[in-house]
């Protein structure tokens, strides 16, 4: 394995069926009575979070917990970044700790980047600005394969804000990767220019991307991110592009639906889809917590780099 | 590289391990099967299966990865980290006695890592231990209650248990 992980688009793909199939090994550890094993014992991961979040950093310190890690959360809102600390500086500070991975979500494109030339600690990006958000494209990947066996052939429609998505690169990339039939969709103004240069097929079309859908991947409205008004109102974004029930039936019988949260009920989904039978909503986050355990585990073992050398 | 087991002799040294055990054991009452992966898990459902055809009775079997437990898995600065696999054990482990097989004991490291694994599942009644082969060598204070065939080695020589179900054939051989 390689010392960090900072992108999907690092990966090849034996490296992604590797973290998905130690996955599968971890989640049979989330239903034991006792769940924990001792494999990360007196190993130290500092999860820094620059930016808000619920699901990912719960599901990484859970992740580290039952893998039996020290853990320590750095909320920024109450740490001395608010007294003018730079990100480098932050980063050495915590490296002079002696850390040996640390887990960075962070507002800029390119921060892990960044982290992972300066820090001896590995580095895990729990999503990097527009950039890249690897270990919920893994997830999403391990989630479609316990429904679908393969990813291989199978139409996969992306919806919503495409623009400000780093979920969206991540997926698009290891989707392709793996061979699968990608189709993006969203309003012009949302749509990144040359997307259609990491082999997907673009539509502005909702009834067009998820006819005959295997997987249909939802993404959120991201207003915290927007300086300008991409679309007349969230009531007219719904009525061109909200995933309804009536949408749903075009795709086929057995889709599946997937967010990666949190999700705007009535902006980008219609509840009625949100707690239908085909959402696998709350199996992505369940899914989540294994899939972060294979990466911590296979992240804690040597690098080829570094033996080749 | 002799073979100092075939696969008649595999199946005899099977047989006579699974009367053992109904001996000492005095029928299948609370006796569960646990097997090491990977060669511990074919060798435990055909002890499952013989103990059957001997009184009928289905004795629940089960298979665990001892990975995560291993003590030597951080110690080595280079190379990738070794494969995980599931580990399925489909039963209470409560109160029973259970036989933890596996196919060579050496230093008794995976036993050791095994024994961890097992007791974080819950309370079983006794554990005791089945190999196939024991080569010697121990660097930790574990013996077997069940022993296929006790095998003199260097620590030099290398023993390689082959079995149908992983490698095609039954075959025990030394290499080095």
């Amino acid at each position: 394995m390689r010392k960090d992980l900072l992108g999907i688009g690092d990966l090849s793909r034996d490296e992604i069926y590797r973290i998905l199939d130690t996955a599968d090994a971890m989640r049979e550890i989330g239903e034991r009575p006792i769940k924990k094993v001792p494999t990360l014992r007196g190993k130290t991961v500092v999860n820094l979070f620059y930016e808000p979040s619920t699901r990912t950093r719960t599901s990484f310190e859970i992740a580290e917990k039952r893998l039996s890690a020290d853990t320590l959360n750095i909320a920024v809102a109450s740490s001395s970044v608010q007294k003018g600390e730079t990100l480098a500086d932050t980063a050495m500070n915590i490296e002079a700790m002696s850390p040996d991975m640390i887990v960075l979500r962070h507002a800029s494109s390119g921060a892990c980047h960044l982290l992972a030339r300066i820090c001896r600690s590995r580095i895990i990006n729990a999503g990097d600005g527009m950039h890249e958000h690897p270990t919920q494209a893994l997830l999403d990947a391990y989630t479609i394969r316990q429904h679908k066996k393969t990813i291989r052939g199978l139409k996969v429609a992306i919806v919503g804000d495409l623009l400000h998505s780093r979920v969206l690169r991540s997926n698009v990339l290891l989707l392709t990767k793996l061979g699968a039939d990608v189709w993006v969709c969203g309003p012009p103004t949302l749509v990144p220019a040359g997307i259609e240069r990491l082999g997907v097929r673009v539509s502005t079309s909702v009834e067009e991307a998820i006819a005959d859908a295997d997987v249909v991947m939802m993404l959120r409205i991201q207003q915290e991110r927007m300086q300008g008004a991409y679309f007349p109102s969230l009531r007219e974004y719904f009525n061109l592009f909200g995933m309804t029930v009536e949408r749903v039936s075009r795709a086929k019988p057995d889709v599946i639906i997937m967010h990666p949260g949190p999700m705007n009920r009535g902006v980008e989904i219609a509840s009625e889809v949100a707690d239908g039978p085909y959402s696998v909503v709350l199996e992505q986050v369940a899914n989540g917590v294994a899939v972060r355990m294979a990466v911590l585990y296979l992240l804690a073992g040597g690098v080829e780099d570094e033996a080749a050398a | 590289m002799p073979v100092v087991m075939d696969a008649d002799r595999m199946d005899r040294t099977l047989t006579r391990i699974a009367h053992e055990i109904l001996e000492r054991n005095r029928g299948v009452e609370d006796l569960a099967l646990v097997g090491i992966r990977r060669r511990g898990v074919p060798l435990a459902r055909r002890l499952a299966a013989i103990i059957r055809s001997i009184n009928q009775h289905d004795v629940p079997t089960g298979a665990l990865d001892i990975t995560l437990y291993r003590d030597d898995l951080m110690r080595h600065p280079v190379g990738t980290q070794p494969v995980v696999r599931s580990t399925e054990i489909p039963f209470s482990i409560d109160d029973r006695r259970i036989l933890l097989v596996d196919d060579v004991l050496y230093t008794g490291r995976t036993i050791r890592a095994a024994l961890d694994a097992l007791i974080e599942f819950g309370r079983p009644k006794t554990i005791q231990l089945v190999v196939l082969v024991d080569r010697g060598h121990r660097e930790l204070p574990i013996k077997a209650d069940y022993v296929g065939k006790n095998l003199p080695t260097s620590p030099s020589q290398s023993v390689q248990v082959h079995l149908r179900e992983v490698d095609g054939r039954d075959e025990v051989e030394i290499q080095g």
